[in-house]
């Protein structure tokens, strides 16, 4: 093992504990819009999908970065988009 | 990773943490995830700026090409859905992001051409395409479900147990073949489809009620296999975005079954054997589950309802 697999460890650790406190006290009525903002945020994935495509050469290579690409930027566009629109749904009812 | 790219990236992950904050408040909630997407927006472009002299012509071609039509996938699915159907619409968009951590994951291992993979790539790689293929195919009929292209009744046979365990076995197999032997290209795509098998063999017996509570789920796996593509690929906002909706994933699970007044294991394997009512807090006698709420659950709604009927008794 590494020193520097340790340092992914410690990101790993931290990140667990911050993602559990930051949400402790959630309205029920917020829960869908949650679930769906950190859904968007999973699409980070994005990153990873064009790293592998840029480099892409073999067919497989191209293809496999393709479809990645193609999932990845669906999740974050699609999911920013439909949280914000939950969250515009409960403005209006604001008054 | 230089300098800047660290910078970006820690201003991406506070941007996320930032965002999730303001997403568990109804003032701030829209701003939340607002924050978000700025994060994101800085975290893709720097990685497109960080890439700019290494793309292939292919490279650019298919980068391009998939951005244009995943943007357009997206925007149109966001803004077409009904208010009704917007889980089912949540739930696909969570299954392409896992599929994507799944794939990214198969890229990298197939750049051995083959050879026995370090442990420390391999392991968080078949993670990655395991819980991703899983989370993919399970939202994939989650969204079948709850849109009613099939029954949303649960679905059980004589010796689904033993199936799905047959499927979890022979999944740790072929995990330990490619951590031991190989990560052929023919072993990683049988281990990815036996992974979208078990994701759908997962979510069949469980019913279209219960499926918020699943989709949650799946939301949280997605976010792990994310947080594995970023131990794979030694890249720091993948591991910390990914494990933060993993983390908070999980909770958000936990609190929305609470709140349904279900537990988790009732809800996931309540429709093994016979139906355990009575398992989770609030199942009353007649088999109708009860929704409790705080005070604060109460004045939240409220304040978000134009009409309120109050039955005293």
């Amino acid at each position: 093992m590494t020193e520097h697999l340790v340092v992914l460890i410690t990101y790993f650790v931290l990140a667990v504990f911050v993602g559990f406190e930051v949400i402790s006290k959630v309205p029920t009525i917020l829960h869908t819009p949650l679930m769906s903002g950190s859904n968007a945020i999973h699409g980070i994935i994005l990153v990873g999908a064009l790293l592998i495509a840029a480099h892409a050469q073999t067919p497989l290579e191209i293809v496999l970065g393709f479809v990645a690409v193609v999932l990845a930027t669906t999740n974050v566009v699609g999911g920013f988009v439909v949280t914000d629109r939950m969250l515009e749904m409960f403005k209006g009812r604001r008054q | 990773m230089t300098i800047a790219t660290a910078f970006v990236y820690l201003l991406a992950a506070v941007l996320f943490i930032v965002g999730l904050k303001f997403l568990s408040s109804p003032r701030g909630a829209r701003r939340g995830n607002q924050l978000a997407a700025v994060g994101m927006v800085l975290a893709v472009g720097w990685t497109v700026v960080l890439l700019r002299d290494a793309f292939t012509p292919a490279g650019i071609a298919i980068c391009t090409v998939g951005v244009a039509i995943g943007s357009i996938a997206g925007t149109i699915g966001a803004r077409r859905v009904h208010m009704t159907a917007m889980p089912q619409m949540v739930a696909l968009f969570n299954g392409v992001g896992g599929g994507a951590a799944a794939l990214v994951a198969v890229s990298e291992l197939l750049k051995l051409a083959g050879a026995r993979p370090e442990f420390q790539t391999g392991f968080p790689s078949v993670f990655a395409i395991v819980i991703g293929g899983i989370s993919f195919a399970g939202s994939a009929l989650a969204f079948a479900k709850l849109q009613e292209l099939m029954t949303g009744t649960p679905i059980t046979y004589p010796g689904q147990q033993v199936v799905n365990g047959l499927l979890a076995l022979a999944i740790l197999t072929l995990a330990v073949a490619v951590l031991a032997v190989t990560g052929s290209a023919v072993v990683l795509a049988v281990l990815l489809g036996i992974a979208l098998v078990l994701g759908v063999a997962f979510v069949l017996p469980i019913g279209g009620a219960d499926m918020p509570v699943v989709i949650s789920l799946l939301n949280a796996c997605t976010g792990l296999a994310v947080a594995a593509s970023g131990f794979v690929l030694d890249n720091f906002a993948l591991i910390v975005a990914g494990t933060l909706v993993g983390a908070s994933g999980s909770l958000l699970t936990k609190l929305m079954s609470d709140a349904m007044g279900r537990s988790i294991t009732n809800i996931l394997f309540g429709a093994f054997g016979q139906v355990q009512t009575g398992l989770g807090s609030g199942a009353a006698a007649d088999g109708k589950s009860v929704r409790a709420g705080s005070p604060d659950d109460i004045g939240t709604m409220l304040a978000y309802s134009r009409s309120v009927i109050i039955g005293p008794g």
